[in-house]
């Protein structure tokens, strides 16, 4: 397969230039050795529009980057850059654009600093949560990172697509919490941002400006450059770690259950609230009574949902608080929050684990892993085969639309994408207790995961006019996804139209302007380069 | 005669360096198991391979990978570079051909045939 609008010669020549600078081992070009590089879980698998890449190449350092970067715009060869290619549910290793050259930055895997008293780190994009993690821990450094559900992504990737956590407050966008960035353009010049660009800084993983205008947001799910270092805040380990779940029995009582979360997240008493319902979550009613319920066609009433929430003595909300910090002091954090909802008719509070750290093996088993920093895979726990799936998937989709923290939002939200799914004749993943997700420190995302399969063509489409018509749906609500798979950043993108576009307008000036050959990510996030705009967009 | 003590000396030191070889090639492998395949495969809670695996078997072989007596190193090899269900292909960027010979070799250490082979 050639990039769109290449000669054969001129890949050809490509690939000798490319193999000139990272070595004939580091670029890949037999199929065998693409087809590694295409999305583990496209919704397009098998069909016609599956993205396919050309080639594979693979530096070492930020100076190769530069190198082969530059051999790219002066041949206009489409490039992809990947850091450890595990964006899985968002488009994993494959580029928008078919027969782009994938550029994977995985060999870049260097922990460059992590300093425990000033509390940040800088990394390659190779270096996934795995790596940082067992880096500090085999040094002993008093600082906890925040990690995402699969601790095999990258740090610098995950931030790049916007990416999100688990532990205290802002760290838990992975964005937000970066500081300072080392950037290759188009034209390959290597820049840093923020401190960076002063020669021989001495605070670039702490002040995030730098002097002058802002540039780093330009480079998160966008196709302006190839990042190749960047620095993080790191929470300084905590001394503790204690949970407490509050317990409501109605389902209007989620509005005062979020005002009091908000309350103590955003003044920093606690780390991510996590709302549930102890109707049902991911895994569905264990009650027979309850899933007859849910089962029945229609669905149950509100009322009848509240009985069997009163008779089973189980509530209808939950949220589970999570306080970091001295012993003493997560103590009172926790008596303090029990004030908090103390005026909502039936509360009920439960204490839940406490860790004095080093957690214990036993501790570590029962924790919510990722919630105190560790990372893992546990999360894959969802769509493998188990005893209660014995029909595994092949992947899945994340839909991932932004509500207001609010509880008010949530119960509409409920019942908007119920409709959704009824008038798409689709059994649907919201009920009168679904939650959303709080990775967000000022938002909620109302989150579901559908499945894909290699071999089901046909549900694969059925899935894909599904997460179509929610995101038309979610946007006629003022609802807009943070993040969302290739397949749909078109029209993700799209409905971010306030004034005729004129975001959108704005990316694409900044396009032609610093990658007037477009050959970095082209199409990524709706940005396409100015020779493919009007093709792509029709 | 003087030929045949040099001969098993030359065989001695060949059984040995294969000898040699192998432990090498089971200890890379078992460090490409623990980076790559253990967070999934391993022992423990939280272990989704582990979870599939048990599921699918039911108790008639076992769940954790390294544990298998039956994993020929083409089936490893298949497995690592076409995917299975929601776990994906490794690239050679992740997991060499190098490395993927030694982690093949390691999971077939047990195998009923010598070596897996």
């Amino acid at each position: 397969m050639l990039p769109p609008g290449v000669t054969s010669n001129t890949f050809a020549d490509a690939i000798r230039q490319f193999q000139g600078i990272v070595g004939r081992d580091w670029v890949f070009t037999s199929d065998e050795d693409v087809a590694l590089y295409k999305d583990a879980y496209s919704p397009f698998w098998g069909e016609k529009d599956e993205i396919l890449v050309s080639a594979a190449v693979a530096p070492d350092t930020a100076e190769e980057v530069s190198r082969v970067v530059r051999v790219a715009n002066t041949l206009k060869i489409p490039i992809y850059p990947i850091s450890t290619g595990k964006n899985l549910g968002y488009g994993g290793s494959a580029p928008n654009l078919s027969g782009s050259v994938v550029l994977d930055l995985k060999r870049m895997n260097r922990v460059i600093e992590v300093d425990d008293k000033r509390h940040f780190a800088i990394v390659e994009p190779g270096v996934s949560y795995f790596d940082l993690y067992r880096h500090i821990q085999e040094r002993g450094l008093r600082v906890q990172i925040d990690v995402p559900d699969p601790g095999w992504g990258s740090v610098i990737g995950n931030a790049m697509d916007h990416g999100v956590g688990y532990g205290f407050g802002g760290f838990r966008d992975h964005f937000y919490s970066h500081c300072g960035m080392e950037v290759v353009l188009p034209n390959g010049e290597i820049v840093r941002t923020g401190m960076g660009a002063l020669p021989g800084a001495k605070t670039w993983g702490e002040y995030h400006y730098g002097v002058g205008p802002y540039v780093d947001g330009l480079f998160g799910q966008s196709n302006f450059g190839v990042v190749t270092k960047m620095g993080f805040h790191l929470l300084p380990a905590p001394e503790s770690y204690l949970t407490g779940t509050v317990i409501v029995p109605r389902r209007s009582d989620i509005i005062l259950l979020v005002e009091g979360g908000n309350q103590l997240e955003h003044a920093g008493v606690i780390g991510m609230p996590e709302y549930g319902s102890p109707l049902g979550g991911f895994g569905g009613a264990a009650d027979p009574e309850l899933r007859a319920l849910m089962a029945r066609p229609g669905g149950p009433s509100v009322a009848e949902l509240e009985q069997h929430a009163e008779k089973t003595n189980r509530g209808f909300f939950s949220l589970n608080l999570q306080f970091y910090g001295g012993q003493k002091v997560v103590r009172a954090q926790w008596e303090y929050a029990q004030e908090v909802f103390a005026g909502i008719r039936g509360v009920k509070f439960n204490e839940g684990q406490f860790i004095k750290f080093p957690a214990t093996q036993e501790q570590l088993d029962r924790a919510h892993k990722v919630a105190i920093g560790v990372p893992n895979m546990a999360i894959f726990q969802i769509g493998a085969r188990s005893a209660l799936n014995p029909s595994p998937t092949d992947g899945h989709l994340w839909f991932s639309p932004l509500i207001p923290k609010s509880g008010e939002a949530i119960l509409e939200a409920q019942d908007v994408f119920m409709k959704a799914f009824r008038d798409m004749n689709m059994p649907s993943l919201v009920s009168l207790s679904s939650v959303p997700a709080t990775w967000m420190h000022r938002a909620f995302v109302f989150i579901m995961g559908f499945p894909v399969y290699r071999t089901n063509i046909e549900q694969n489409k059925k899935t894909r006019e599904l997460f179509k018509h929610l995101i038309q749906v979610a946007a006629d609500h003022g609802w807009g996804e943070y993040r969302t798979p290739p397949a749909f950043q078109q029209q993700v993108t799209d409905t971010y139209s306030w004034n005729n576009h004129a975001l959108r307008r704005f990316h694409e000036t900044l396009k032609d302007a610093v990658d007037p050959n477009g050959i970095i990510a082209a199409g990524r996030y709706g940005i396409w380069p100015k020779q493919m705009r009007r093709q792509k967009k029709a | 005669m003087k030929i045949i003590p040099a001969l098993i000396g030359a065989l001695g030191l060949f059984a040995m360096d294969a000898a040699a070889a192998d432990a090498g090639q089971i200890e890379e492998g078992k460090q490409v198991y623990q980076t790559w395949c253990w967070n999934c495969h391993g022992e423990g809670v939280g272990k989704p391979g582990t979870q599939a695996l048990a599921a699918k078997y039911k108790g008639s072989r076992p769940a954790i990978l390294d544990q298998r007596t039956d994993l020929a190193p083409a089936a490893t090899k298949l497995f690592v570079r076409k995917g299975i269900s929601i776990m994906p292909f490794f690239r050679k960027t992740e997991i060499t051909d190098a490395q993927l010979d030694a982690l093949a070799f390691y999971l077939a250490r047990n195998a009923t045939k010598p070596n897996g082979k």
